[in-house]
């Protein structure tokens, strides 16, 4: 298995998140933003956290521009699987490749501290080693994630199963720290080849360190 | 020319700032409010005097890049 992980200026997930993939056994690739091709033999590319570009005008919003986006975009439209895991979300919404937008927190605070999440929605590569209504303990590290979507679009989700993990307390309760909608913590396309969360799950690797819930939700996308 | 944009969260989209600048006005004893919305402005100076070109050019400047239009509103006015 090959992950490619993108690289802007301000990325700074790109090495724990190489670090996670290869404690799975991957082969990993971290790709600057000026390269204009994703090489061919990537299984995974996986857009990383951090705040690209200082997250000046709108987390996400400058990145979106980088020559690579348009290979990203490529890649995807041939059915590639693209992850976006926290910036990387918030780059995946502006570019139009997830449905959606990423407000700042409700309470206006930047959060960071361990949160559980529900599996909402597992029939799809990203998440098929987890059974739907399994709770994770997965860090929450941002300023803005509060996830917004129209009636209309929250309607389409729903239907057509793009909720893949919604917040909530240890027993799977709804627990909403940011504000977002229907407590969406993350969401993928229609084609359910793109799949973007606000979470870490590269940052829960060890119990010594928290949790290591991550590894089976890298595991998945390892086999997606 | 001066372009001068103005961008908001669109109405129906929770601003939770501008509700904290409402409390924080309330706990000021500013009466009288009804609503608060925080947004931000972005000017921009353009070569041209060209009222018509300069208009569809920061429109097609918000759609692409200045505003997200999932979640926010634009204002465009142009200044000589």
């Amino acid at each position: 298995m090959k992950v490619t992980i993108l690289q802007f200026p301000g990325t700074n997930c790109e090495y724990d998140t190489q670090h996670a993939f290869e404690k799975l056994g991957a082969s990993t690739q971290i790709l600057w933003h000026k390269a204009e091709e994703i090489s061919s033999d990537t299984d995974l590319l996986v857009v990383a956290g951090g705040f690209s570009y200082g997250d000046y005008l709108r987390s996400g919003a400058i990145a979106r521009f980088s020559p690579v986006m348009k290979a990203v975009s490529e890649y995807a439209s041939k059915g590639g699987k693209v992850l976006g895991i926290c910036n990387g979300f918030q780059v995946l919404t502006e570019a139009g490749l997830l449905p959606g937008a990423l407000k700042r927190n409700e309470s206006l605070h930047f959060i960071s501290k361990h949160h559980h999440l529900k599996v909402q929605n597992n029939d799809n590569d990203f998440l098929k080693e987890l059974n739907n209504g399994d709770v994770v303990n997965i860090p929450i590290a941002h300023h803005d994630g509060n996830y917004f979507i129209d009636e209309d679009g929250l309607k389409e989700l729903k239907a057509n199963k793009q909720i893949l993990v919604t917040y909530c307390d240890e027993n799977g309760n709804e627990l909403n720290p940011n504000g977002s909608v229907a407590s969406i913590a993350g969401v993928c396309n229609k084609e359910k080849n793109i799949f973007g969360l606000m979470p870490h799950p590269e940052r829960a690797m060890e119990t010594i360190l928290g949790s290591d819930d991550g590894i089976k939700m890298l595991e998945g996308f390892l086999k997606a | 020319m001066k372009a001068i944009i103005n961008i908001s969260l669109k109405a129906g989209v929770l601003d939770s700032q501008g509700k904290a600048v409402h409390h924080a006005l309330d706990s000021l004893h500013f009466n009288g409010i009804e609503d608060v919305r925080v947004g931000k402005q972005i000017v921009i100076k353009i070569t041209h005097n060209d009222e018509v070109k300069a208009k569809e050019e920061v429109t097609q400047m918000c759609e692409d890049l200045l505003a997200n239009t999932v979640i926010e509103d634009y204002e465009i006015e142009l200044v000589k």
